[in-house]
């Protein structure tokens, strides 16, 4: 692994920094001992105490370059046993405090002018790997604002963007190889993007006319392809973690070199499912990547109404899972950090967690006015300041493979592809009607056979009561 | 197409208890190798066989791995191994959410759900994604190799959280199929059938029967339709209709009914999602006259669907109401459970006052 980094220094050294509660919890200072008791009331100081092993031997860590070791053992010999393994005891009673002094820290590696930070741990991306990434963010820009238009325009039912997070979209998908099983929570079109779904099949889903691959039978931006290996969207929240952990145990039996990877929002890991999935992953060790968006928002619910933890990364360890925050609005960070993940899931055969940070900069969907519940300006500032798509820009154009010619053909070449798209999409035949009754079940049941038919009667009669063009 | 073996190829033996003696012998057939099992013995056995049939089948669910609180997975981890028998954490929708993604990936999951009282966690799964998985995606996925199995029913001392009877939740689902076995025969060919099935199948099993039913079984793998009801028992008078254990009660009510004159058909309907509409219709067009009963309280439950088709099909022929002899409109009490449960006397009762109407 350590080959891969740009810069070679002591990963150890580097890592600790970025490393999480398992580094702060060793470093313990025993000088600072206080009795427990004070005057006459019990008063329990809270400590950070070092484990001697907080882990039974199943999950032991392995001489790993990427951790540290547990090696600053304090009372060795008292050690108890219970089940799950030995476990060191004091008697000075401490309380694990509710939060670290220091939050963990996030991995970043490209500053806001897009410059690379001097000694930065990342992995090298080739100009033409560069250059697609930035048109692909540019793209998902695009297709979101136009879309958005077209259902304003009353043209498409519904539609939700991932402004501010083409990163996260795109970078991941890059780090990603075809073979690796996406389940998608609902603002990740730029991985199906990256894939390969066209921009018709993109409209056509919004649509929902003939050519659509669903059928018509859900609302806009329910994408979903084997082809590319990504799953249905479904709009329930994180039902797709435990599935995943599953995916990607399926995976492991198959003995495939690939991986179940899944996101999720910072709301969607207060769902019991964030819990299910993360701890079946982690029992059954499955290679499963959990990728969190925070973005900050779940609809109008800002993440301090969400949890009172350190964000979500510190939420791995307690299921045994490794994890790494990383500036979800830096590709390059994101990108080193997924591909990672996914090599350390395939090859170890464990899932990963990563809590990318980032801000929904568009309102949660089209059936939202963010303005509502906070200010403009926050809004108007990520949205200018802390552009992932400009930051990533400046990068790539420093380096000389990107000008601006290049971006307005992009644009304009982009914009020209959508709007046709959506032309086209909408003049499109309307799926059959049959294909309301169809994959209920694999083959159409009794019950469904007679409400077919006692439908397209009733249609040829009263055709009045009913939209056209869904002939059979 | 019939099952292997007609309904007069088994013998089936309930021995007595608080909910009357269950004595129902019929002649054997010895054309196959057959041994006598309990249930759980019996679906152990189907067990062994989806295993054996499908390398990418998997068993798991909370204690299966020593054999399970029932039984039911005995030795099925030491013969197939720990990659395709295990425990799971204790998180009823992980393990149908995981069972959904093993089956997505083209696998067969069957998964344990202790109770079916502990259900509810994995409605939302169940429901949600398992129920929809295909129709969703325009057929580009699908998780039909889900099975999912739970004891339900009264037990004698359940209360609350060991009787439940949840079938009528899941029968409004469009995209599941619910499937509840009468006895050990039924349940393994079923139940082989339910894991085959390329649909997600909700399978209930009568946990008072686990031990108390002892019957005749095949040693070969076969399998009994699904959405197919069958006459066990055939009359003029009257259909019941029911499933699962509730099929031994009725069978005792048409007993007695008989010597006082009455001809009772019974029907058991084996699979409630889809149900065979058609083998209730021509019994009811036969008989004029319908009684259904199960365990699960009478408001809501699955009997009055069954009610109201029945009435829409076969309006002019009925001589009487649709009689519902059902558990009450409470929670499955404990001391009470005598007073709770639909008795059979509480259905000859019916039999009477319907024949009688």
């Amino acid at each position: 692994m350590a080959i891969w980094f740009a810069r070679s220094r002591t990963l150890v050294s580097s890592l600790r920094q970025n490393l999480g509660l398992s580094a702060i919890f060793i470093k313990h200072n025993y000088s600072s001992r206080r009795p427990v008791f004070t005057n006459s009331q019990l008063s329990p100081r809270v400590f950070l105490d070092p484990f001697s092993s907080y882990r039974h031997e199943s999950t032991a860590v392995e001489t790993h370059p990427y951790l540290v070791q547990q090696s600053d053992h304090e009372d060795d010999a008292q050690e108890l046993d219970f089940p799950g393994g030995k476990v060191g005891y004091t008697s000075e009673m401490k309380f694990i405090p509710e939060s670290s002094s220091r939050r963990i820290p996030c991995y970043r590696v490209l500053n806001e002018h897009g410059k690379i930070i001097s000694d930065s741990d990342f992995i090298p991306v080739s100009e033409k790997l560069a250059v697609r990434m930035y048109e692909q963010m540019a793209t998902l820009q695009v297709m979101d604002h136009i879309f958005y238009e077209a259902q304003r325009q009353g043209r498409i039912s519904f539609y939700l963007t991932s402004v501010g997070e083409e990163a996260i979209n795109i970078a991941s998908a890059a780090a990603l190889s075809p073979e690796d099983v996406v389940l998608p929570q609902y603002r990740e079109p730029g991985v199906l993007l990256w894939r390969g779904f066209t921009l018709e099949e993109f409209a056509n889903q919004c649509f929902g006319n003939k050519a659509d691959y669903g059928k018509g039978r859900q609302m806009p931006i329910h994408y979903g392809s084997n082809q590319h290996n990504y799953f249905t969207v479904s709009s329930p929240i994180a039902t797709q973690l435990p599935q995943a952990a599953g995916v990607g145990y399926a995976l492991k039996m198959e003995k495939k070199n690939a991986c179940a990877v899944t996101f999720i929002g910072d709301g969607g890991t207060s769902e019991g499912d964030f819990h299910a999935g993360l701890n079946f992953a982690a029992v059954m060790e499955a290679p499963v990547v959990f990728i969190c968006r925070n973005n900050g928002w779940a609809i109008s619910t800002h993440i301090s109404e969400q949890f009172r933890s350190d964000g979500i990364v510190v939420k791995g360890q307690a299921y045994g899972i490794r994890s790494i925050r990383v500036d979800g609005n830096d590709a390059l960070a994101v990108y080193s950090a997924v591909r990672s993940a996914r090599e350390m899931a395939v090859k170890e055969q464990r899932p990963v967690l990563i809590e990318a940070m980032t801000y929904r900069v568009g309102h949660h969907s089209t059936s939202d006015d963010s303005t509502k519940y906070r200010a403009a300006d926050e809004i108007q500032y990520w949205k200018m300041s802390r552009n992932p798509v400009n930051r990533f820009k400046k990068w790539v154009e420093d380096n000389g493979w990107w000008s601006e010619e290049d971006e307005s053909k992009l644009r304009s070449s982009t914009r020209k592809q959508l709007l046709q798209a959506i032309q086209a999409a909408e003049k499109w035949e309307k799926q059959p009607l049959t294909e309301l009754f169809n994959d209920v079940y694999d083959v159409k049941t009794k019950n469904l056979e007679e409400q077919e038919l006692g439908l397209k009667e009733l249609v040829e009669k009263q055709p009045q009561d009913y939209p056209l063009g869904f002939h059979n | 197409m019939a099952s292997l073996l007609g309904r007069f190829c088994r013998k089936l033996v309930v021995p007595g208890s608080a909910h009357g003696s269950r004595m129902v012998s019929t002649t054997s057939c010895d054309s196959e190798a057959v041994k006598s099992l309990n249930l759980y013995s019996a679906i152990n056995q189907a067990l062994h066989i989806a295993l054996e049939t499908d390398p990418r089948s998997y068993v798991f669910g909370e204690d299966v791995g020593f054999g399970g609180v029932f039984r039911c997975t005995t030795g099925l981890a030491e013969r197939f191994g720990k990659n395709r028998v295990f425990n799971t954490p204790l998180c009823e929708q992980g393990i149908v959410g995981f069972g959904i993604g093993l089956a997505a990936m083209g696998n067969r999951a069957v998964v344990e759900i202790q109770f079916a009282d502990y259900i509810y966690p994995a409605f939302d799964q169940i429901v949600n994604e398992a129920a929809k998985f295909r129709y969703r995606s325009g057929n580009q996925f699908n998780c039909g190799g889900l099975t999912i199995r739970a004891p339900y029913g009264a037990v004698g001392h359940g209360g609350h959280y060991h009787s439940q009877s949840p079938e009528a939740f899941f029968c409004h689902v469009p995209g599941i199929k619910v499937v509840i076995p009468r006895s050990p025969r039924e349940a393994k060919g079923l139940l082989l059938s339910s894991i085959r099935d390329p649909n997600p199948v909700v399978f209930f099993e009568p946990k008072w029967l686990y031990r108390q039913a002892v019957e005749e079984v095949p040693e070969h793998d076969y399998m009994i339709p699904l959405s197919q009801a069958e006459v066990i028992r055939e009359g003029s008078d009257i259909t019941l209709v029911g499933w699962g254990a509730q099929l031994t009660v009725m069978e005792q009510a048409c007993l007695d009914a008989e010597k006082e004159g009455i001809s009772c058909e019974l029907i058991d309907l084996k699979t409630l999602l889809p149900w065979d509409k058609e083998t209730v219709e021509a019994s009811v067009k036969k008989t004029g006259r319908l009684l259904i009963s199960h365990e699960a309280p009478i408001t809501g439950g699955f009997g009055a669907e069954i009610s109201a088709t029945i009435l829409e099909r076969c309006f002019l022929k009925l001589e009487a109401p649709v009689s519902r002899v059902c558990g009450l409109d409470t929670p499955f009490p404990l001391v009470f459970e005598p007073f709770y449960m639909p008795t059979k006397n509480k259905i000859l009762n019916a039999i009477k006052s319907t024949v009688n109407y």
